[in-house]
């Protein structure tokens, strides 16, 4: 089993709730304002609902992981969203061997 | 770059977190403090409460920043230490009131949930220290908050202690009189074991071997909200599939542990030790290890068919889990502890699960007779007789076994006690009228049982 390589610094951000205008562009602008680097994106709605699943890197970024989660996290609240953070490892150590 | 994860599994991870209440219920660290010896107790105190403040300064610290980077929930924080009655030999039983209030006071000092090693292991017999902390008990659990306890008095290669088992009995007792405003609180911080694990992170038995290096980092795991889940998808699945279903849900839940064990091991720079996977339930809905028996199709868990779907879901949880570790260890399986799963309490509430179910249960789970209400006017010797018989389970099966019980002091069978938090709250059981007091006065041991000839 290999050791999670240190210098991966991407996280998952996941957006869910009510589908709204302008919230792609809510998450995008704030990642770019802290200089986080969107790898991928992917979205959907479902029933209403919209699921949005982003790969970034926070490597060349200004804020810690931690502060962009709650960040987000608060901002997202306010909207009605629910945003979570989490570092790439949890995905990683739980679905692949 | 693609996502290198589907999109099924990224909703599966929040949902687990979000809505099944998967947890890291604790990350304990092992303090050695077989070099905090001294006769002087003043000169003790102060090289304990220093070994611990300085080793575990940064573990509250450290655990919100794992939870925080990894968006898991890291329920305590804990330390166990070495066990009392080793560490400190030499002491008098005011002396090991003292030791414990210092851990005590570490233990607020640091931000921990828990600290426990006010222990003793006296499967064979007594040292004068294991005397004086064993006496010490109910007045150092009354009198501290965050202090925990344990009393090892059997061992399938040494037998049971009987003179323990009686010994234990008085002092569970005393511990609930003595905390009797508070439900017996006391006496939810104390389990008397056979086949104690020395590298368990769970409270209230968990303590630092003496075979441990000098500090360690256990993890334990939960999760039975997501396995009840999981189970109730499948009502069609036979017995195959379900543990199938049930050692995939476990791998997960354990690799989470692994993944959050490494981290903190490397930010704490303290040697890893082994991940604790443990159906753990909370008294929140829907974290409840009965809803999983029910949901393979029990009306209600203890009713018949209980023990063989507990001993499937128990055994499926270790296969699953022991892959997904580089070490497991501790208890390892599904917990029933009765106050601390809405589940149990309902059907002890309506009348579907006793304390000899109870009883039976424990042969084929993790531990054994956890956070049982008992009637306020219970005998010494009956609780005693109920820490023999559980004992007796754990001796032959070779498997650890404990019991944890609160005499209720001034209820009956059927009223309810509240200890809060995640002791949750049940209602009181009733226990056989009948005594047991000439059988646990007889005293000695009953001998270590043969391996062979298995009938």
């Amino acid at each position: 089993m290999t050791m999670p390589r240190e210098e991966s610094n991407h996280a998952i951000i996941t957006v869910i709730g009510r589908d709204q205008i302008g919230i792609i562009a809510w998450v995008s602008g704030r990642l770019a304002e802290y200089h986080v680097n969107i790898l991928d994106i992917s979205q959907t709605i479902l029933n209403e609902f919209f699921t949005m699943i982003m790969v970034v890197d926070l490597e060349p970024s200004t804020l810690k992981l931690d502060v962009l989660a709650s960040t987000l996290e608060q901002e997202g609240d306010n909207k009605g969203l629910q945003v979570k953070v989490q570092h790439e490892d949890v995905f990683k150590f739980m679905h692949r061997i | 770059m693609t996502i290198t994860f589907a999109r099924e599994e990224i909703q599966q991870t929040i949902n687990m977190i979000h809505k099944e209440n998967l947890d890291i219920r604790t990350i304990t660290m092992g303090i050695s403090l077989l070099d905090c010896s001294s006769d002087d107790i003043g000169k003790m105190e102060k090289k304990i409460y220093d070994k611990i403040t300085k080793n575990a300064g940064r573990l509250v610290e450290v655990g919100e920043q794992i939870s925080a980077r990894y968006g898991i929930p890291i329920i305590n924080k804990r330390v166990s230490v070495t066990p009392i009655a080793i560490a400190a030999a030499q002491m008098n039983v005011d002396e090991m009131v003292r030791i414990a209030k210092t851990l005590n006071r570490a233990a607020r000092e640091i931000g921990i949930n828990f600290v426990g090693g006010f222990s003793a292991l006296v499967q064979k017999g007594f040292t004068s220290g294991d005397l004086a902390l064993i006496d010490a008990i109910p007045q150092a659990l009354s009198e501290t908050e965050f202090v925990c306890s344990s009393v090892n008095i059997g061992t399938t290669k040494a037998g049971i202690n009987m003179d323990a088992v009686l010994k234990m009995g008085n002092v569970i007792l005393k511990s609930a009189q003595l905390t009797a405003d508070n439900d017996g609180i006391a006496a939810a911080k104390l389990v008397v074991f056979c086949n104690a694990p020395e590298d368990n992170p769970f409270m209230a038995g968990a303590f630092h071997g003496v075979g441990e290096p000098d500090t360690v980092i256990n993890v334990g795991v939960s999760g039975p909200g997501v396995v009840a889940k999981v189970v109730k998808k499948y009502p069609e699945a036979d017995f195959s599939e379900l543990s199938n279903l049930i050692k995939q849900t476990a791998f997960k839940i354990t690799r989470m542990g692994e993944l959050i064990a490494r981290a903190a091991s490397k930010a704490l720079d303290v040697p890893f030790g082994i991940i604790d996977l443990s159906l753990a339930p909370t008294p929140a809905i829907g974290d409840s290890v009965a809803e999983i028996l029910e949901n393979m199709g029990l009306e209600r868990c203890g009713t018949h068919g209980t023990t063989a779907a507990l001993a499937l879901l128990n055994d499926a949880v270790k296969k699953g889990g022991a892959m997904a570790s580089s070490h497991v260890g501790g208890l390892s399986g599904a917990f029933i502890p009765v106050s601390e799963d809405a589940g149990m309490v309902r059907a002890v509430e309506e009348g579907a699960l006793t304390l000899d179910k109870l009883e039976a249960m424990t042969c084929v789970c993790s531990v054994g007779l956890d956070m049982i209400a008992l009637p306020g006017d219970v005998s010494a010797e009956t609780v005693s007789a109920i820490i023999a018989d559980e004992a007796a389970i754990g001796m032959i099966n070779k498997k650890t076994t404990a019991v944890r019980v609160i005499p209720a002091i001034g209820k009956k069978a059927g009223d309810r006690v509240e200890f809060g938090g995640l002791l949750g709250g049940a209602p009181v059981i009733a226990v056989h009228p009948y005594s047991s007091k000439l059988f646990v006065h007889r005293g000695g041991r009953i001998p270590a049982p043969i391996i062979s000839l298995t009938n």
